[in-house]
């Protein structure tokens, strides 16, 4: 059916220590209202481990959540892993308490979009949207 | 019109204790003179009054622990801090020392809380981000440098490993030479609520259990002034649960706590009066005042009913509070510091024991140090200014206040009796039961925000464009290196044949059903680290897997 | 060009190529036809398709989660198709189950595979029974199928198993009511999890009842206790798998359950593919939308059914 092509799979991952799931359940749940697939992966996992996870599932965007302040090392991480298993198609977007300058920075590490508290789910949810159609559209 | 006889009792043990603990001032007054009433009272004082309300430091102690509650003494003002290294966060703590915090609050980093060094590989990216690293003895030494332990309170966020950092902040007293006995604090210890909403275990729930039981056993003969746990709503309101759920998943946790250790042969009055809890109070004044009275209520019914707790302070729920981070915005954020100012009150209409207010600044980093001050200067002006201190539970006999103090009381027992029936808190665990109620509060709430049916002043509503960026504080990248360098200068320095011969008896002892406590002070006295007693546990009692 | 790369990704277990496989054929992509006649049908013969089911909470993806453990243990490459339910509303899913399997993800010889029901008629069969077949093309021995046992498509997509285990815990007591009618006719195996819970004694003794019930029929179902948070009673679990598997293929119960997987699979396949077609008709149908609607059914099909 038409609308089945339309269903992409995405990867919601907490990489690092952090275990404060709050936002990452919502932005999984958020998707999946907005006719996602949501593969959630859980707290406390490493950048490889979300990265096979994404290769497994054949995920067509990964996003990445983090409050611990850790993501200037761990966001482009999980970017590498997924370069280093021959995914660096798979398009990598990242929220949680990110100061502003740190943004920019973590574009320039090949993070697709950060968004930070505040920002309204929709907006959100059409990036996912946004980042899925254009793997899907470069695979073929 | 006669006495009733509970009134008479409670003006008698009133009498007593204004003997022992005289209030802080002769005479409380309103600004025009007048005095303010120590306790109002309803004109007509009968068995339901005495039965659901009664009188504060009496049973159920709705009304609050104490009699006098704080015109003897104010609330402790604990501000919850820590960061980078040990040496960073003690100048932190002696300023907040010097700037009048009553209690210390230690937060510690990640891998220190997941019982990994500084070294480990998970380890990566999350040093000294979010608390202070402590990987061994040597680094609380520099944390609590200059710092009388026997003059402070300290408080400790942490729950997996907590029986390893007691021990560190014991072998600390030694140093300077203040016993075990004089120590005043509190470890957090609960870790029950880390595998429903803050996500920093180790192991499974059974051996995590036999640990917290041991640590109670160990305290009540080394340690009487220790809170030995926080059972802790707190996490539970953070993760998204409403007011009801924070009440029943803590209970419920502290239910589960009091039966393992009565489970482990200790005796119930001997052990009760050291449990404290942990609460969130969130901006809904009137919801959080009714729900701090509540908790009390309840949890004094289910000491004596269900547990037959003898001791009167077996029964009393004492808590501490933080005002709610979840509520903080990144936006417009000086409005934080009115959002904490509300809170913080409802926390002391509610009879709190102690305080942390949080800063303005902390939707987008660590607080700086002068946002931490208007934190704390905000419970000084409730304190000093607010008039509202003077007088105990003067919101009591409110209708309002009361219909809402016996529906959340009866709703949270409803949801305990819900997680009984499914066995406990461990099974309803297992089962991602308690996880999904408090994943569908959290939700819900969020989409009102979303569809705007919630306001969010400065989110969602009354929006500017904000140009000026607040400076906020960053922890150095450098602060990594240096703890992995001075870590491993540590282990080329201590003796270790002897860290080995500790960790060897800890690996037996945790092999056996004995008291772990006493090997883990031994080993911490080594200078075995933090990852390395972890990981001796970790070999005996396995890992949990979220 | 690209179905080049993706079957010599697939031959060398290259996790990608498995992994886009999968999709393809789950998109009814037309690359499935040459991606799935590449597959080597002797190796599907040879795996072992595990069934695991049960009610939410019964603890199932902790137990696969072990069950892999102990397979590799063994130095079987495993396969685990994780099937969740896609709400009715959005047609999304959250799929979770990896959760408790993430132990595995560094693990080449584990290949785990998340799917939606996404809602279809049929189809889930199709799909699952694809995966199947490509992870088995890819050198899993070991083929594990995780679903609730609530849905009707969850039922269904058990019957591609070769054995079946239901999943049960003390203290879900109305969950276990509910399913009793339908899985527990099909399992094969009924384990009793967090067997260290009070009632489960009590629950597992009602399974020996149960087990030894019209045991004309099938008098070969094994009763086992785990406590999978604790790795506790696999041993005996994978006895009791080997000791079915044993017995189905002496039987021939194992060939003739494979037939049955077999043909459900070609029907779910038929209905998938002439089902796009007939959605187009219908939805052009305008004004010949009159008269009842099995007689346009018969129609549209080309067929006359009234003679």
């Amino acid at each position: 059916m038409a609308e089945q092509k339309k269903t992409y799979r995405v990867l919601i991952g907490k990489p690092g220590l952090d275990g404060h799931d709050r936002g990452a359940k919502f932005i999984a749940r958020a998707l999946r209202d907005a006719g996602f697939e949501v593969v959630y992966t859980g707290i406390r996992r490493t950048p490889e481990e979300i990265a096979a996870a994404a290769v497994q599932e054949d995920v067509s965007a990964v996003g990445l959540s983090l409050l611990s302040g850790a993501h200037m090392s761990l966001f482009p991480a999980v970017v590498k892993a997924l370069k280093n298993s021959g995914a660096g198609d798979i398009p990598v977007l990242g929220g949680g308490v990110i100061p502003d300058e740190d943004i920019a920075l973590l574009k320039e590490a090949g993070i697709n979009a950060v968004y930070t508290p505040g920002t309204p789910v929709d907006k959100i949810i059409g990036a996912f949207r946004a980042a899925c159609e254009t793997q899907k559209s470069g695979r073929n | 019109m006669e006495k009733h006889p509970a009134h008479i009792d409670w003006e008698k043990e009133l009498a007593k204790n204004l003997n022992r603990f005289p209030e802080r001032k002769e005479k409380f007054t309103n600004h025009g003179g007048e005095e303010v009433p120590r306790l109002a009272l309803p004109d007509k004082i009968d068995d339901a009054y005495v039965e659901n309300i009664g009188f504060p430091g009496q049973y159920p102690y709705t009304r609050g622990v104490q009699p006098t509650m704080y015109r003897g003494r104010f609330w402790t003002m604990r501000q919850y801090a820590g960061f980078s290294t040990a040496a960073e966060s003690n100048k932190r703590y002696r300023y907040l020392l010097e700037q009048g915090t009553t209690g210390l609050s230690i937060a510690f980093d990640l891998p220190t809380q997941i019982g990994y060094d500084s070294d480990h590989q998970m380890a990566a990216g999350e040093v000294g981000k979010v608390g202070v690293a402590i990987d061994s003895l040597a680094d609380m030494e520099i944390l609590f440098d200059q710092i009388p332990l026997d003059k402070v309170s300290t408080s400790m966020t942490i729950n997996a490993p907590a029986a390893i950092l007691l021990a560190m902040y014991v072998a600390v007293g030694e140093q300077q030479g203040i016993e075990s006995s004089k120590l005043k604090g509190t470890i957090q210890n609960d870790i029950l609520k880390e595998y429903v909403a803050r996500g920093t275990y180790i192991f499974p729930p059974k051996p995590s259990l036999r640990l917290i039981t041991d640590i109670f056993k160990w305290c009540t003969e080394h340690t009487p002034d220790f809170n030995t746990i926080s059972i802790s709503g707190y996490h539970i309101r953070e993760a998204g649960s409403t007011a009801v759920q924070e009440v029943a998943f803590t209970l419920a946790n502290g239910i589960t706590y009091v039966q393992a250790a009565l489970d482990a042969g200790l005796e119930l009055d001997n052990f009760a009066p050291r449990l404290s809890f942990f609460f969130n109070a969130s901006s809904d004044i009137l919801e959080e005042v009714s729900k701090f009275r509540a908790a009390r209520r309840l949890w004094a019914r289910i000491m004596k009913e269900r547990f037959n707790a003898q001791k009167p302070s077996s029964r009393m729920l004492r808590f501490h509070t933080q005002t709610a981070g979840y509520t903080l915005t990144a936006q417009q954020i000086d409005n934080n510091i009115v959002r904490v100012a509300l809170q913080a009150l409802s926390a002391v209409l509610g009879g709190t024991q102690s305080l942390h207010t949080n800063s303005r600044d902390e939707a987008l980093a660590l607080p700086t140090e002068d946002s931490v001050r208007t934190a704390l200067r905000t419970q000084q002006v409730i304190a000093h200014e607010s008039g509202v201190a003077s007088s105990v539970d003067p919101l009591a006999g409110s209708y309002f206040i009361e219909q809402l103090t016996d529906r959340i009381e009866a709703q949270a027992s409803e949801l305990i009796a819900k997680i009984d029936k499914a066995g406990g808190v461990v099974p309803a665990i297992e089962d991602g039961f308690i996880q999904r109620q408090i994943e569908n509060s959290a939700y819900e709430y969020q989409q009102e925000i979303e569809k705007g049916e919630r306001i969010i002043v400065g989110v969602n509503e009354f929006k500017i464009e904000e140009k000026t960026k607040p400076s906020l504080l960053r922890v150095d990248p450098e602060v990594e290196k240096a703890q992995v360098q001075s870590l491993k200068e540590l282990r080329q320095r201590r003796d270790n044949r002897k860290v080995e011969e500790a960790l060897a008896n800890l690996s037996e002892c945790a092999l056996s059903s004995s008291n772990l406590m006493p090997e883990i002070l031994a080993a911490v006295k080594t200078y075995a680290t933090l990852g390395e007693i972890c990981q001796v546990l970790r070999k005996v009692f396995g890992e949990y897997r979220g | 060009m690209i179905s080049e790369q993706l079957l010599r990704g697939l031959r060398e277990h290259d996790p990608r190529g498995i992994a886009r496989a999968i999709s393809l054929v789950e998109e009814n992509d037309p690359l499935a036809d040459e991606i799935l006649s590449s597959i080597d049908d002797s190796l599907v013969d040879q795996a072992m398709v595990l069934g695991i089911t049960g009610p939410p909470g019964a603890g199932k993806s902790t137990l696969t989660d072990r069950i892999i453990s102990k397979y590799r243990s063994q130095g079987s490459r495993v396969g685990v198709i994780a099937v969740d339910p896609s709400s009715p509303i959005s047609g999304g899913a959250i799929l979770g189950d990896r959760i408790r399997m993430m132990g595995h993800a560094l693990d080449k010889d584990v290949v785990v595979r998340s799917m939606a029901t996404r809602g279809r008629l049929g189809g889930l069969c199709a799909a699952a029974g694809a995966a199947v077949r490509i992870l088995a093309g890819s050198g899993c021995s070991v083929i594990i199928i995780e679903t609730v046992g609530v849905g009707q498509s969850e039922m269904d997509i058990i019957r591609l198993a070769d054995i079946t285990a239901l999943v049960l815990a003390p203290g879900l007591g109305d969950d276990i009511q509910a399913m009793k009618a339908g899985l527990l006719e099909v399992a094969d195996i009924l384990i009793v999890n967090k067997a260290d819970c009070a009632g489960a004694e009590t629950l597992a003794m009602d399974m020996e009842c149960i087990a030894r019930e019209g045991g004309n029929k099938k008098n070969t179902t094994q009763v086992c206790m785990t406590t999978a948070s604790e790795g506790k009673g696999i041993d005996e679990l994978l006895a009791a798998i080997e000791t079915v598997d044993a017995s189905h293929r002496e039987s021939g119960e194992r060939r003739t359950r494979r037939e049955k997987a077999y043909d459900l699979e070609v029907l779910d396949w038929a209905i998938e593919m002439i089902k796009p077609s007939i959605i187009e008709k219908i939805e052009n149908l305008g004004h010949a939308r009159k008269g009842a609607p099995r007689l346009l059914a018969s129609k549209l099909l080309g067929q006359n059914n009234l003679g």
